[in-house]
């Protein structure tokens, strides 16, 4: 006979030490500590940041470590955290003209005021497989270029002195910079939300849409004008205090694309902006975010809005990876009684077919 | 290291609660309108009831008593996750009895009991915009809705029926709140239409994921679409529950093997234990079962 | 001096628990147009501000909430300081912006037409006028009708806005969008939502 299942509790208690336990894996190799992952796996540590909106490397360590390295789980254990911190205020905009820089190129100039710095990149390296890796290595102190504590201007500045390109656009007189994780967004949406959701976008997701214009969907004749990463100081304005009060610094990735110029009869012509800036180190991300940023304006532009990446509310609301996972995921869960309506439905549907199938046949022997 | 992180009553932090609870207000006040709120990140995956579990988590007291189902059963793994969360971070009563419970958290059925004054019926729901799958996009619903032109959800019901005879939507049935918003009433079976209406229980809907609240007040019309000639009807099940003979109860089906042996059970776990307690056992299930 | 303690004083002594109490007491009320709910534990602040109120603002404003509140009260610096430390509300001169109202004097409050009534897009940001009142055994008797009223229920406030059947009426009339309300009576709630239909008790 037939016995409802039960013991749902137990199933998911035992299903969580099992995962518990692969998460450990081989007791007899060393478990990996948080300093070894913000250390040597410094980069996943930033993704999670960065899409975690949550600049905290030890938490962001432990996400990835307690998520066995799935990165949107890791990245859906930040938020879910959080989102439970109580909101103190919202700090200055961190100014990236005054990065201590780690890194800086920029494709439109040869050399320019504060120069071309590689830095920590894995531009041109050879993508060989390094077997001494596998072992620990001892690795060389690189060299350093002497501290510099003056400005490094950014290329959109330089450009902007003679009004090649368009300024940077200010927010709205008494306007406050909006905040997604406070309001629900409602479309169209102004930039400054825009560029909240892209920078916690997923990297992958955006990726594809930015490369998508570069093959003719939405095409924008992007320039990488500068990329720059370093840290930068992170201000408070306190009402008792009459100088900002610095919290703390943080390293970003900030990308500046030139793009397709645009002028009317009233307007001389001018280079356009796409915008990416992410916390941590990913060039690849704060490039497609510029890219997408780019696209999005067409509305604002008075573009043509002909491809998936120009089109807000497609990108907005597709591109948050902990919504998208869950939605996708949430398949798993059961959905017997809406399958057991379908099923229902189809099976009288095909007894009438096949009903009006017969009696089809019938008329025709009949008149035969 | 950071410190163990501690929750508030419920989880979520006062503020969070006082913005949903302001939403609620006016979900109540515009019933079957969509009210957008911030709906938060949660312990939980978007789209396994966050909606929901932001609703409950903002209505509900100590003095309460809950009731989790989800496919009409209290033991489904995700039902006995979220009832264990409200548990841990509430320290609420919980019950499976729909009778008991002051708030029942839902997905996918509404009780087979009928529902009381007093009872709050909360839905997780997935997809809030019941005209989504005819425009994608939120601007031109927003649109529509403001303007009462629901032509279009007509047009789409009435092509199901000329090219298959019947309404083709069998769950997630389009309703309309007090003769005025058409409304997604969440993926429970057209079964459970009937019960929206005029129910003294206050129906609450949380969307987690698409960040909306909406609600049902006690005694609201709530009306099933439909045409003259194609009146609305539910699902009938052509023999009764094989563990305690109700008939005119949402029935899953069992596959017992693979050769297309199956059977007919209650999904609503706890109405069917109450009638086998009561002495209304099938004579015999495996008969049943043929 | 006074006013300064009082400034701080007189929030709820366990303000998880008792503001859950009222806002549940406010649900039932939105969800059971005319229906008088008792509440307890209320808060304490300084007048004009009565503790039914009172213990609203402090279950529903925050910084979040942008609220207008009468002569009466604007200009009680007691009650305004207590409001904001308590709560953090932002306060408006213009009705029209406001999401809640906070009134004393219902008979000299401005008309309904003076506050927002929301978009026929968004109805819900419209404002929720709440009004301070004596209680709920009026002269006057009101017969609703609508969602959440099985078949009529009366209602009976000690005061009423002027001309408030011809008002409610337009408010009414303007359905999805329009106002709210929120009576707080001695030591009880009640509420009209915009879909209530009111009739006066034929003599």
């Amino acid at each position: 006979m037939y016995v409802a299942v039960k013991g749902g509790e137990a199933a998911i208690r035992n299903a969580h030490k099992l995962l518990a336990d692969r998460r450990r894996g081989d007791r007899s190799v060393p478990a990996i500590g948080l300093e070894q992952i913000v250390e040597q796996l410094a980069l996943a540590v930033d993704r999670v940041m960065a899409e975690g909106s949550l600049y905290d490397t030890e938490l962001a360590a432990l996400a990835v470590k307690q998520a066995r390295g799935d990165m949107i789980e890791a990245i859906f254990l930040v938020r879910a955290y959080r989102t439970t911190l109580p909101r103190f205020g919202y700090t200055k905009p961190v100014e990236t003209s005054l990065m201590a820089i780690e890194r800086r190129i920029s494709a439109t100039f040869k050399d320019l005021p504060g120069g071309q710095l590689l830095g920590p990149t894995f531009d041109y390296t050879h993508r060989l497989l390094d077997p001494e890796l596998a072992g620990d290595v001892a690795v060389e102190v690189p060299e350093r270029r002497v501290e510099s504590h003056e400005q490094t201007p950014r290329v959109t500045d330089i450009l902007g002195h003679d009004g090649m390109i368009e300024s940077d656009g200010d927010m709205p007189e008494g306007a406050d910079t909006g905040d997604l994780t406070r309001e629900p967004l409602s479309f169209p949406l102004e930039r400054d939300l825009r560029l909240q959701a892209l920078a916690r976008g997923d990297e992958g997701f955006l990726l594809g849409l930015a490369y998508s214009t570069q093959r003719g969907y939405a095409r924008s004749h992007p320039f990488a004008g500068e990329i720059r990463i370093g840290e930068v100081e992170v201000e408070l304005e306190v009402a008792e205090l009459d100088f900002p009060l610095t919290l703390g610094r943080i390293r970003v990735t900030e990308c500046q694309m030139v793009n397709q110029f645009k002028g009317s009869s009233s307007e001389p012509p001018q280079f356009t902006r796409g915008y990416g800036l992410v916390f941590g180190q990913s060039e690849r991300k704060s490039m497609s975010m510029a890219l997408c940023d780019r696209a999005l304006r067409a509305r604002e532009l008075g573009e043509d809005i002909t491809a998936a990446a120009q089109d807000e509310e497609f990108v907005i609301s597709h591109s948050d990876n902990v919504q998208s996972t869950g939605f996708v995921e949430h398949l798993k869960l059961p959905h017997y009684v809406d399958f057991q309506a379908e099923l229902d439905l189809i099976r009288r549907m095909r007894s009438e077919h096949e009903r009006r199938h017969t009696e089809n046949n019938g008329t025709q022997e009949a008149a035969e | 290291m950071t410190e163990l992180a501690t929750y508030n009553f419920a989880y979520l932090d006062e503020q969070t609660k006082r913005m949903i609870r302001r939403a609620i207000l006016k979900a109540i006040a515009i019933p079957g309108y969509q009210v957008p709120f911030a709906s938060r990140e949660m312990p939980m995956p978007y789209g396994w009831g966050t909606g929901g579990v932001q609703v409950t988590a903002a209505v509900i007291g100590p003095d309460d008593t809950l009731k989790v189902i989800d496919q009409g059963a209290d033991d489904t793994t995700n039902a006995v996750s979220i009832r264990a969360f409200f548990q841990k971070t509430a320290n609420v009563r919980v019950t499976t009895k729909t009778t008991e419970a002051t708030i029942i958290q839902t997905r996918h059925r509404i009780p087979e009991a009928a529902l009381q004054a007093g009872q709050t019926l909360v839905y997780q729901v997935p997809i809030p915009e019941p005209l989504r799958f005819l425009e994608p996009r939120e601007t031109e619903t927003r649109k529509m809705h403001a303007l009462e032109e629901y032509g279009l959800m007509h047009v789409k019901l009435y092509e199901d029926i000329a090219r298959h005879g019947h309404i083709a939507t069998t769950y997630a049935y389009p309703v309309k709140v007090e003769g005025r918003y058409v409304m997604d009433p969440s993926p429970t079976p057209k079964f459970d239409n009937p019960k929206m209406h005029n129910s003294p229980a206050l129906q609450l809907f949380g969307a987690g994921r698409e960040k909306r609240i909406y609600a049902i007040p006690p005694y609201t019309e709530v009306v099933s679409l439909d045409f003259e000639d194609h009146p609305f009807e539910i699902q009938t099940f052509s023999q009764p529950c094989a563990l305690c003979g109700a008939k005119g109860s949402y029935l899953d089906e069992v596959i017992l093997d693979d050769k297309g042996g199956s059977m007919f059970v209650c999904s609503d776990t706890d109405f069917c234990e109450d009638r086998q307690a009561e002495g209304q056992l099938s004579a015999n299930p495996a008969e049943a079962a043929e | 001096m006074r006013a300064t303690t009082q400034v701080f004083e007189g929030g709820f002594r366990d303000t998880v628990r008792n503001s859950q109490e009222i806002f549940r007491a406010l649900m039932d009320a939105m969800a059971n147009p005319g229906r008088v709910m008792p509440v307890r534990d209320l808060v304490n602040a300084p007048a004009p501000l009565a503790p039914v109120a009172a213990s609203i603002a402090a279950t529903l404003f925050d910084h979040d909430a942008t609220v207008w509140s009468d002569k009466a009260i604007a200009g009680s610096e007691a009650a305004i300081g207590w409001l904001k430390f308590h709560t953090g509300l932002e306060l408006t001169t213009n009705p029209s912006d406001a999401q809640f109202a906070l009134i004393s004097d219902a008979e000299t409050m401005p008309s309904f037409e003076a506050f927002a009534k929301g978009t026929s897009e968004y109805p819900d940001r419209s404002t929720t006028l709440i009004l301070q009142i004596d209680g709920f055994d009026g002269a006057g008797e009101l017969r609703l009708e609508g969602p959440g009223i099985k078949d009529i229920q009366t209602f009976a406030p000690s005061q009423l806005p002027k001309m408030f059947i011809d008002q409610w009426a337009a408010n009414r009339g303007a359905f999805p969008r329009g106002i709210d309300l929120i009576f707080a009576g001695k030591g009880a709630l009640a509420a009209l939502p915009r879909t209530t239909r009111i009739s006066k008790r034929e003599a």
